[in-house]
């Protein structure tokens, strides 16, 4: 990111302190100098232009901001840039490939799990990091994975019956990767 | 011959069809107004007071300009001398931008800056120097009426007091005659906490002023571009063709993104000022605690009753605390909105409602969340009422019901406060819902349980909302009508646009309006895309809220699409070289009545406009379609909760939810249950955790999301919806009524009545809402009402 500073009376940006690191986004390998005090989020948003990660809050309780950082669903606004150094983040942007949907983006159009679809990037988010470490979960399972996340539209019920649909639609997948093991 | 189109198929009214705006979210390619980005664009953040009521004695902005990054620093002084220290409101009051005299509540907008970055605009907003005089801070309507009150709105000639207004409607005489005559009369009083909407989405605006073109083009979150666009016209005093008001994709509205806030002018002014896009986005506390707030109202009414059930008459106070400046965001011509809707659904001879607004140390800009504006307050009170009163009389609470509704060979029915139902089927409804929750067995499981110790409740809601406003005789914004809009451009492929004067914020129109020019023209909805939210391109309307956009833009689209079909008969009978007396009409095709084999299809017609029309007739098939409704539409809802009241903790678990609603025709029922689910869930949020408070000193209890309680997945129950009872608007042109905020309007009474219900034999009348566990305890163990008006309590 580049940011060009007024220079009044040399008190110029020369006191703002930037930190060099580096970092994976979406599988691709990423070199940003940030200031320390920068938020992942506004990283993601501004630095990358991957603006399908929303902010809602700023105080880590709505979890529109959701990402993946090395699996684990994490909010971006309460992490800061600096501390993804060496990491590796997964946004909704890197969801589907260039043809296909990812089950879970299937699953929300198909169960109608999104209305106003601001906090459909991080339930999604937060519902892949569910599926990858219990593929087979049940409604209560969803709905406990899905708790740090909320949507003023829909009502959960059929959030939870996307995340369910999904589920579904990847455990043959798993087992033919099992069986391929 | 043909086979028909199915209509089904093809994505037309009644189709389930999937949502095309999908398409975008479920990518993370939604194009939200934060997610804009304007060559060379500033941003700007906004510094609010501390305190809830005070005297500014000075505001030193040096420091701030001092930092590197920092383009400008605006104050009410500066405001001032351009006379934008004050706007006018919605509700015919004025409203301060920034402040120049007072403060006159928590989180009142002082001062912003303007800076390369919103980090660096944040720091300087931390480094002016604001001194205030602290002045007592008044937080409900009886400190708003004490003698000695300060006078809040000390700017106004001729406000010696805090009363705004005092209004009633009804027949009072005649409502005292029958409470005479009562052999019985009912007596309830409640606060409706104040409550915000709180889409997770806050609000903003990108303004960019071209000095080049003297064009002005805001990208904001807003649910009525035209509207601003008017209001921005009329405030900053640019030429209307000058102003372009884009609405992009909006993350949620539920009546927040109504009004003009202050940010929203600010940021106008500085891109005037400083000749660069700015951008202004809130955060979550700024949100909660300065925009548009609902509610916060305090009833007390009494029904006149016969020994068999009969209710005689109805009447009702209300006392409604609106904050430091009047700045309702409402279009009737009724001071306290529709509260007068209140007992719409019952057969009642004659009533009275009176109310005084009065102003306090709260956030202004009181909008109809997720209702026709006062309609919850309205429907929560009538059927709390109507369980009270049921309770007194010792009957059952659903016979009770039952006896005193609008029969349905009683339509159209005049209520004793002016309105005119017009069709419904209350009573089956009812069964519906009494059918599907098990009423007999649950009254005898709840005995048995409650012999073992333990409390189950049940609560019966039914509500009837006015919907779609206008009609225009009643219902304008600022004197402009309340009528909406849509054009329709068939393309001579036979592809369409359709674009609305209303703005969907997740009710799916670009969806749904294709389905209604697909049922009347018998083009497939894929093939027709829906543009909504750019006042440049759009027809002009008057926006999304109070589920007006189907009753009222819904209808356009349908009427629009019949002109089209007009047109094409005309050349469809050119085509088929007959007259257009003997063309007929069946879903996507002309065909000649007395060979029925001969037809062409609507496609055909279409291309026609462009290339074979008949001698004199205009070119093209395009068409725009203004609708006035002729009334509201009544849709009418039953909805039953059970359930387990916990003894010791006071902690409530809801058992089931039946919701029966009849909203007439459905164009796409899967749309139409989502929007239900989500009503009930801010129903339940309402009636288990959802509020703002404040305390003695006016500080918001409620600024962010860890005080105001928003029910995740894991708290909201599981919903059973019934759409079996459809009682088609007699005067929409495809038979549809208002539905999106039916279940957060009837709602939170089904919850709480449960609640009240299952601890009915400890006498206790009333818990104010949210029915926390605290409170719940505190009746239950003290036999004592529960009072949830602020300032909150010293022991909270």
């Amino acid at each position: 990111m580049t940011i060009v500073y007024d220079d009044r009376d040399g008190q110029a940006a020369s006191d703002i302190p930037v930190r060099r690191i580096k970092f994976t986004i979406n599988g691709a390998k990423k070199v940003a100098e940030v200031e320390p005090r920068l938020l992942l989020a506004h990283l993601i948003r501004q630095g990358l232009g991957l603006t399908g990660t929303h902010m809602g809050c700023d105080t880590t309780n709505c979890g529109a901001c959701t990402v993946l950082v090395d699996g684990r669903a994490v909010k971006s606004c309460t992490m800061l840039a600096v501390q993804a150094d060496g990491h590796e983040i997964e946004t909704v942007e890197g969801l589907a490939t260039a043809s296909e949907l990812h089950p879970l983006q299937e699953g929300f159009k198909e169960q109608h799990g999104l209305q106003c679809g601001f906090c459909t990037p991080g339930m999604m988010m937060a519902a892949k990091a569910l599926l990858a470490a219990n593929p087979d979960p049940t409604e209560e399972d969803v709905r406990w994975a899905l708790s740090g996340n909320l949507c003023r539209c829909t009502g959960y019920q059929n959030i939870v019956k996307s995340v369910l649909w999904a589920a579904e639609k990847l455990r043959p997948q798993a087992t033919a990767d099992g069986s391929q093991q | 011959m043909t086979q028909a189109l199915d209509e089904i198929k093809i994505g037309g009214l009644g189709a389930s069809r999937k949502r095309v705006e999908d398409n975008r979210f479920i990518r993370g390619k939604g194009n939200y107004t934060d997610d804009i980005v304007l060559p060379g664009m500033l941003h700007m953040e906004i510094l609010r007071s501390p305190l809830a009521h005070a005297r500014i004695k000075s505001i030193d902005t040096s420091r701030a300009w001092q930092i590197p990054g920092v383009h400008l620093v605006l104050t009410g002084e500066m405001m001032a001398t351009r006379n934008l220290a004050w706007m006018p409101t919605l509700s015919y009051d004025t409203q301060a931008v920034l402040a120049t005299d007072k403060v006159r509540f928590q989180g009142q907008e002082v001062a912003c800056v303007i800076a390369d970055d919103p980090y660096i605009a944040k720091d300087a907003c931390e480094a002016i120097d604001v001194e205030y005089e602290p002045l007592p801070a008044i937080v409900n309507p009886a400190q708003a009426v004490a003698e000695g009150a300060p006078v809040i709105r000390d700017d106004k000639e001729n406000q010696g007091d805090n009363v705004i207004y005092r209004w009633e409607v009804g027949d009072a005489d005649g409502t005292e005659r029958a409470f005479a005559q009562a052999d019985k009369v009912s007596r309830l009083k409640l606060h409706y906490p104040r409550s915000h909407p709180s889409p997770i989405e806050c609000c903003g605006s990108i303004a960019d002023f071209n000095r080049a073109t003297s064009k002005l083009t805001v990208y904001m979150t807003t649910q009525a571009p035209h509207i601003i666009r008017a209001a921005v016209a009329l405030v900053a005093e640019l030429p209307e063709h000058m102003i372009r008001i884009i609405s992009p994709d909006i993350g949620g509205g539920f009546g927040n993104k109504v009004p003009v806030y202050p940010g929203y002018v600010c940021s106008i002014l500085a891109s005037i000022l400083l000749e660069r896009p700015v951008k202004w986005i809130e955060d979550k506390s700024g949100n909660l605690i300065s925009t548009g707030f609902a509610r916060d109202i305090y009833l007390d009414g009494e029904v006149a009753m016969r020994s068999d059930g009969k209710i005689l008459a109805v009447r009702m106070h209300c006392d409604a605390d609106h904050g430091a400046f009047f700045s309702d965001a409402q279009p009737s011509k009724f001071k306290i909105g529709l509260l007068h809707s209140a007992f719409a659904a019952y057969d009642i001879p004659v009533g009275h409602i009176s109310a005084r607004g009065t102003y306090s140390n709260k956030a202004p800009g009181g909008v109809a969340y997720r209702c026709s504006f006062r309609v919850t307050e309205a429907m929560f009170f009538q059927e709390r009422m109507i369980q009270a009163a049921a309770h007194d009389l010792g009957m059952d609470q659903a016979e009770f019901r039952r006896i005193n509704f609008v029969r349905d060979d009683q339509f159209p029915h005049r209520t004793p406060f002016g309105f005119l139902t017009d069709s419904g089927q209350y009573a089956k409804c009812l069964e519906v819902g009494l059918r599907a929750v098990g009423y007999q067995d649950f009254l005898r499981q709840k005995a048995a349980a409650r012999a073992k110790g333990r409390r189950l409740g049940i609560g019966i809601s039914t509500m009837t909302e006015p919907l779609g406003a206008g009609n225009s005789r009643e219902y304008d914004i600022l004197g402009i009508k309340m009528f909406d809009s849509a054009e329709l451009k068939v393309h001579m492929t036979g592809k369409a646009i359709v674009r609305t004067g209303a703005r969907t914020q997740g009710q799916g129109h670009e969806t749904t309006w294709a389905q209604i020019v697909s049922h009347e023209l018998g083009i497939p909805a894929e093939d027709v895309v829906v543009e909504e939210g750019d006042t440049d391109t759009a027809p002009f309307g008057m926006g999304t809220y109070a589920s007006r956009s189907t009753p009222v833009a819904g209808a356009a689209v349908a009427m629009v699409a019949r002109k089209i079909r007009a047109k094409a008969r005309r050349l469809a009978a050119h085509l088929l070289e007959v007259s257009e007396e003997d063309v007929e009409w069946e879903l996507g095709r002309f065909y000649v009545r007395s060979a029925p084999a001969r037809g062409v299809t609507i496609q055909e017609c279409a291309i026609a406009a462009y290339s074979n029309m008949p001698d004199g007739m205009e070119p093209g098939l395009e068409n725009t379609a203004y609708y006035d409704p002729p009334n509201l539409t009544w849709p009418f809802a039953v909805y039953i909760v059970t359930v387990e009241v916990d003894p010791e903790t006071g902690v409530w678990d809801v058992l089931n939810t039946v919701a029966v609603d009849d909203c007439g025709v459905r164009i796409n029922p899967m749309i139409v249950e989502g929007q239900i689910m989500g009503g009930l869930t801010e129903a339940y949020a309402m009636a288990n955790m959802q509020f703002i408070t404040f305390d003695a000193e006016g500080n918001c209890v409620g600024s962010n999301y860890m005080d105001y309680l928003l029910p995740t997945a894991w708290e909201t129950p599981g919903f059973e919806l019934h759409s079996e009872v459809v009682t088609p608007c007699p005067h929409h042109p495809i038979g549809a009524k208002g539905i999106g905020e039916c279940a957060a309007v009837g709602g939170p009474a089904a919850f709480v009545n449960a609640v009240m219900d299952a601890i009915a034999d400890t006498g206790v009348r009333n818990i104010d809402m949210p029915l926390l566990p605290d409170r719940v305890w505190e009746a239950l163990t003290h036999h004592r009402d529960v009072s949830g008006a602020p300032p909150v309590r010293s022991d909270d």
